[in-house]
């Protein structure tokens, strides 16, 4: 999140697409409904289905799965037409003005595709900036040039007009104009409009082109990096901001690192391909930096006990464009790669897209540790629908792990705010916190490595652990504060350094001081930080998370002593583009920071120079300005309208092209199982011929793994349902309460059916087309008829049904992998 | 009679409202309040489940959780919780919670409880075997890798921060790169 939970209450126009927040983030909403309250802010809600959002919503319009690209460059289109755009926003601190090369072309010149297309990957080549002799980038200030960011964006988007939009979203025409306008509005200094997605954007495989979409309408209205603005990732766990920080992701080593390849044999070869360059003069090009935070994230690792070199070589390497993102895990898992496999605070038997592949999967190991509250789908695959133990090979240690209110740490929010939480309660019989598992684990390890012959010893026998103690029963005691100091970095040598900023003034550090921030960190060797973007969580005035100061000195809810944010505690990140060029807030009533004749006061600025230094403010970016042009992608500098991969229409009515083009298909020969099918690929199948959307209910969490067995919440929400419209129902046969079973290519699953006017038939191009939804929060191990043996825990309060994703396909989005589990076909049959 | 808190303010409300007098519910809120908290020790925590990050106080008293309610101190949730946050209370008062470690054996029908320590080592024996069995230290092509290709692991953001750092220092100093987590779906 750009920028965080209260700041929603200073927004004027909140645009709910993608998720629905009054179910599943209950609590944002006493903000949003303070901004209606206090300053009459209207509310957008955009989905397939009449949801709880919705409900609360000045205007609410309905959009058929897998269009949201679609929708939104219908609105880039009406921005641009109506010269409602934020100009002088758009001209400084975007890559409007970069003059692109003028090989590149667009999909409406190239059926459908960008230019570059081989086989299912693009050759970039054409996808770059036109530079001067000393590689500036040429520019056009006054946007006209035919090849620049803005001509181009506007003609890319002058084919997604409002009549078209419609026939492909199923959104009527006069609601399509009804957001268009009102969000719009925000394009004035004195209006601001946020964004608030989460799983209903990300899981497409066109994932992150629907975010792309809505940045470049924010940068396009001036909404970023202003109160009451910004891009609302509104993630579904308590600290998946967190683990997602930490690395515990296959590219990503702590702090957005990327992970090195095998083709960068020295941390020398790494981090000069990883550090970014510009010729761009008044750009500050934060992530020149990345040495000083590789190294620091190597002595993290291994302390001095390796030189910076040795530590590099000894860290595990990808091949160059190897994947090992989830999908890709289950995907190898099934065809016999692992022996070994960790589900450690999981369900993938439920959570895991195709979950009859990914149960399948787990019968191909030779161990799996499980570490979880309660029994669940996961640990006792083995003993599941359908399976027969006496042949399943799979030795399975299930690990009972404390919760969240029986030891101490830290968690971050979606708002990037790091919050500390105590130990209430000792865990039930001898659970232990997952640090203590993971030491015990860790130490047997070394242990055999010490006494035994065996592969490559160093990195185990390297690693540093200085996380707590044995205590007297002789079991390791982990200690978070040990290793919250460890994330934010200490020095490991007395040293002089230059201050930050201050060319020529001098601070002294002894060994074992903390690092104050990570512009503090050095690329020698002298300092070691887990995590940099952490880095000034502790300090000498304790651990910054614990604090619970209510001062909110700006009057715009920071509240920047509550906790501690990440970066520098920094609560609207990109707030040097709230100011104008000369330093003034584009507007004063909603100010983040302001220059007050020598320095900058309210929220820690973000890439503000001092007024008037022509500095541009994004300053993660090599340019300093923010990409309406964003080369960087898989599939596309500009998001374009493809239809999912599963989808109920023949043709894409934009344009040849009907899915993404560069997505991975699992159904491919020597790539996916004989698992992995697809209905209405090519064609409409018509045995599968409603849409089908996940989603999630007030009263669970995830795969319902810890909730379903809350007796309050199993008997608010005890079972899986599907909700369809009036009209399918009476198509169907099918009554309020019947017992029906959903069914796609690749499973299915009973439900009880909710008829509900919540959702409408879309009238799609001229056709009725059918969406339905089903919870994903359910699963076997809670229902009354399985079979107990003796021992087994049982719910006090059973639930019904098995989980959504023994429907949903194994496809990923073009750059991140994350499943398509909200757009895919099933019938619907009364049982 | 056992009454609740919520329940004798309830009471208590419907007592005042039908006589009619103005009189003010603080006293008897003042006089309710620690009827269920009495001598029970506080801590604060944050909220497990979505990503708001709610403040909660939990209530112990020799050593049970006998109360959990939103935090009014935090500038988040000033006190509020949604169903699943005020629920958190089920989740420590829960008989069906995991508490000894089950093994499951090869062609197994059953769960064994075992040791933690029998288990910590069969685990690391089976880490071991499986690492020293698929470790490259170079791939096709000859460069670096020092990898184990033969273990993957999924997790995670159920875990505190510290955790998720610790583990994955853990699982890279095993050589393992396939590493995935809830983020990805």
């Amino acid at each position: 999140m750009t920028n965080h939970w209260v700041d929603f209450r200073n927004a004027d126009v909140i645009l709910i697409m993608g998720s629905n927040p009054a179910s599943n983030h209950p609590v944002s909403f006493k903000w949003i409904q303070e901004a209606v309250d206090k300053r009459g802010a209207r509310i957008l809600c955009v989905d397939p289905r009449f949801t709880q959002s919705a409900a609360k919503a000045h205007v609410y319009a309905p959009i058929r799965s897998g269009t949201d690209i679609a929708f939104l460059g219908g609105m880039i289109k009406y921005i641009i037409d109506n010269n409602l755009y934020f100009d002088e926003y758009v001209k400084n601190y975007t890559n409007a003005s970069f003059l692109v090369n003028p090989a590149f072309k667009l999909p409406g010149d190239n059926n459908g595709v960008f230019s570059g297309l081989e086989g299912a990957k693009y050759n970039k080549d054409t996808w770059t900036y036109q530079t001067g002799k000393d590689g500036v980038i040429l520019k056009d200030a006054t946007l006209q040039d035919p090849n620049c960011v803005f001509q181009l964006l506007k003609k890319q988007y002058s084919r997604y007009d409002v009549e078209l939009v419609s026939k492909i979203t199923g959104t009527p025409k006069d609601k399509l104009l009804e957001v268009y306008k009102e969000y719009a509005s925000t394009g004035r200094p004195d209006r601001a409009g946020v964004e608030l997605y989460a799983m209903g954007w990300t899981q497409h495989t066109v994932g992150t082109q629907n975010i792309r979409t809505m940045c470049i309408i924010q940068l396009l209205l001036g909404n970023i990096g202003i109160a009451g603005g910004g891009v609302a990732a509104m993630r579904g766990e308590s600290n998946v901001q967190g683990s997602t920080d930490h690395g515990l992701l296959f590219h990503i080593w702590p702090g957005y690192l990327g992970t090195p390849t095998a083709s960068l044999p020295t941390l020398k070869a790494y981090n000069e391909k990883r550090t970014p360059k510009t010729a761009e003069k008044n750009s500050l090009n934060w992530w020149k930096n990345f040495p000083k935070y590789s190294a620091s994230f190597l002595r993290s690792m291994f302390g001095l006990n390796a030189s910076l070199e040795e530590a590099y070589a000894m860290m595990p390497k990808l091949d160059d464009g190897m994947n090992c993102s989830w999908l890709q895990i289950f995907n190898e898992m099934y065809k016999g790669k692992f022996t070994g496999f960790f589900a450690w605070g999981m369900n993938p038997a439920c959570s895991g897209a195709h979950s009859n592949k990914v149960r399948a999967a787990l019968g191909k190991l030779d161990w799996m540790v499980n570490v979880n509250l309660f029994d669940n789908e996961t640990g006792s695959f083995w003993r599941g629908p359908g399976m027969d133990p006496k042949k399943i090979k799979t030795e399975v240690f299930m690990l009972p792990c404390a919760s969240s209110i029986e030891k101490e740490g830290s968690l971050a929010n979606s708002g990037r705010l790091q919050q500390w939480r105590y130990k209430a309660v000792n865990p039930p019989g001898v659970a232990l916190p997952d640090g203590d598992i993971m030491s015990e684990i860790f130490f047997k390890v070394k242990e055999l490595y010490a006494k035994q012959p065996g592969a490559f010893k160093d990195p185990i026998m390297k690693l540093t652990w200085p996380y707590g103690k044995k205590t007297v029963a002789g079991h390791f005691h982990y200690d978070p504060r040990m290793v919250a100091a460890e994330i934010n970095g200490f020095f490991l040598e007395d040293k002089k350094v230059e201050i930050p900023n201050k060319k020529g003034e001098f601070k002294e550090f002894k060994k074992g001081d903390l690092v104050p921030t990570f512009a503090w960190l050095q690329d020698d060797g002298s300092t070691s930080s887990g995590c940099w973007i952490y880095s000034g969580s502790v300090s000498d005035k304790g651990i910054l998370p614990m604090r619970r100061g209510l001062k909110d000195p700006t009057g715009i809810g920071l509240y920047p002593e509550w906790a501690w944010s990440w970066p520098v505690n920094r609560r609207i990140i990109y707030n040097g583009a709230s100011v104008d060029p000369n330093g003034k807030p584009w507007d004063p009533k909603r100010a983040v920071i302001s220059w007050d004749g020598t320095k900058w006061v309210g929220d820690v600025p973000d890439g503000a120079g001092d007024p008037g230094s022509g500095r541009p403010p994004f300053i993660m970016k090599p340019d300093g300005v923010a990409s309406l042009f964003g080369p960087g992608l898989a599939d596309g500098p500009f998001p374009e309208h493809y239809e999912p991969l599963e989808c109920p229409v023949e043709k894409n009515l934009m344009s040849p092209q009907k899915s993404n083009p560069v997505i991975k298909r699992f159904d491919k020969p020597g790539v996916g199982s004989d698992m992995d099918v697809y209905s209405g690929v090519g064609s409409c199948d018509p045995r599968y011929p409603f849409i089908c959307s996940t989603y999630r209910v007030s009263e669970h969490w995830q795969t319902g793994v810890l909730t379903r067995w809350c007796p309050w919440l199993a008997e608010m929400q005890p079972g899986m349902f599907v909700e369809m419209s009036v009209e399918l129902a009476r198509e169907k046969g099918i009554m309020n309460g019947d017992k029906v079973i959903v069914k796609s290519p690749r499973g299915q699953v009973e439900c009880t059916a909710i008829v509900t006017p919540r959702f409408k038939p879309f009238n799609i191009d001229g056709n009725t087309i059918h969406e339905v939804g089903i919870p994903w929060h359910f699963g076997w191990i809670t229902t009354k008829d399985r079979k107990y043996q003796p021992g087994d825990k049982k719910a006090e309060v059973f639930t019904f049904g098995d989980a959504a994703n023994l429907l949903t396909p194994t496809i990923g989005d073009a750059n991140t992998m994350i499943p398509e589990s909200k757009a895919f076909m099933v019938n619907v049959i009364k049982k | 009679m056992d009454v609740s808190r919520r329940g004798f303010l309830k009471i208590s409300g419907a007592v005042l409202a039908a006589s009619g007098l103005g009189v003010s519910l603080k006293p008897v809120s003042a006089y309710a309040q620690p009827l269920k908290i009495k001598y029970a020790k506080e801590t604060t925590t944050i909220c497990p489940y979505c990503s708001v990050g709610c403040s909660i106080i939990v209530s112990t008293r020799q050593g049970k959780v006998v109360n959990t309610e939103g935090d009014p101190d935090s500038p988040i949730n000033k006190g509020s919780l949604c169903s699943k946050g005020g629920s958190i209370y089920q989740m420590a008062v829960n008989e069906n919670r995991l508490g000894k470690p089950l093994y499951r054996e090869p062609y197994g029908t059953e769960w064994k409880e075992v040791d933690w320590e029998w288990a910590f080592e069969k685990i690391a024996e089976n880490i071991k075997n499986s690492r020293d069995a698929s470790f490259k230290v170079t791939n096709e092509k000859g460069e670096l890798v020092n990898r184990t290709e033969g273990i993957a692991s999924v997790g995670s953001a159920a875990m505190d921060l510290e955790e998720c750092f610790t583990y994955q220092k853990f699982l890279r100093s095993l050589g393992l790169v396939y590493i995935e987590h809830q983020a990805r779906i």
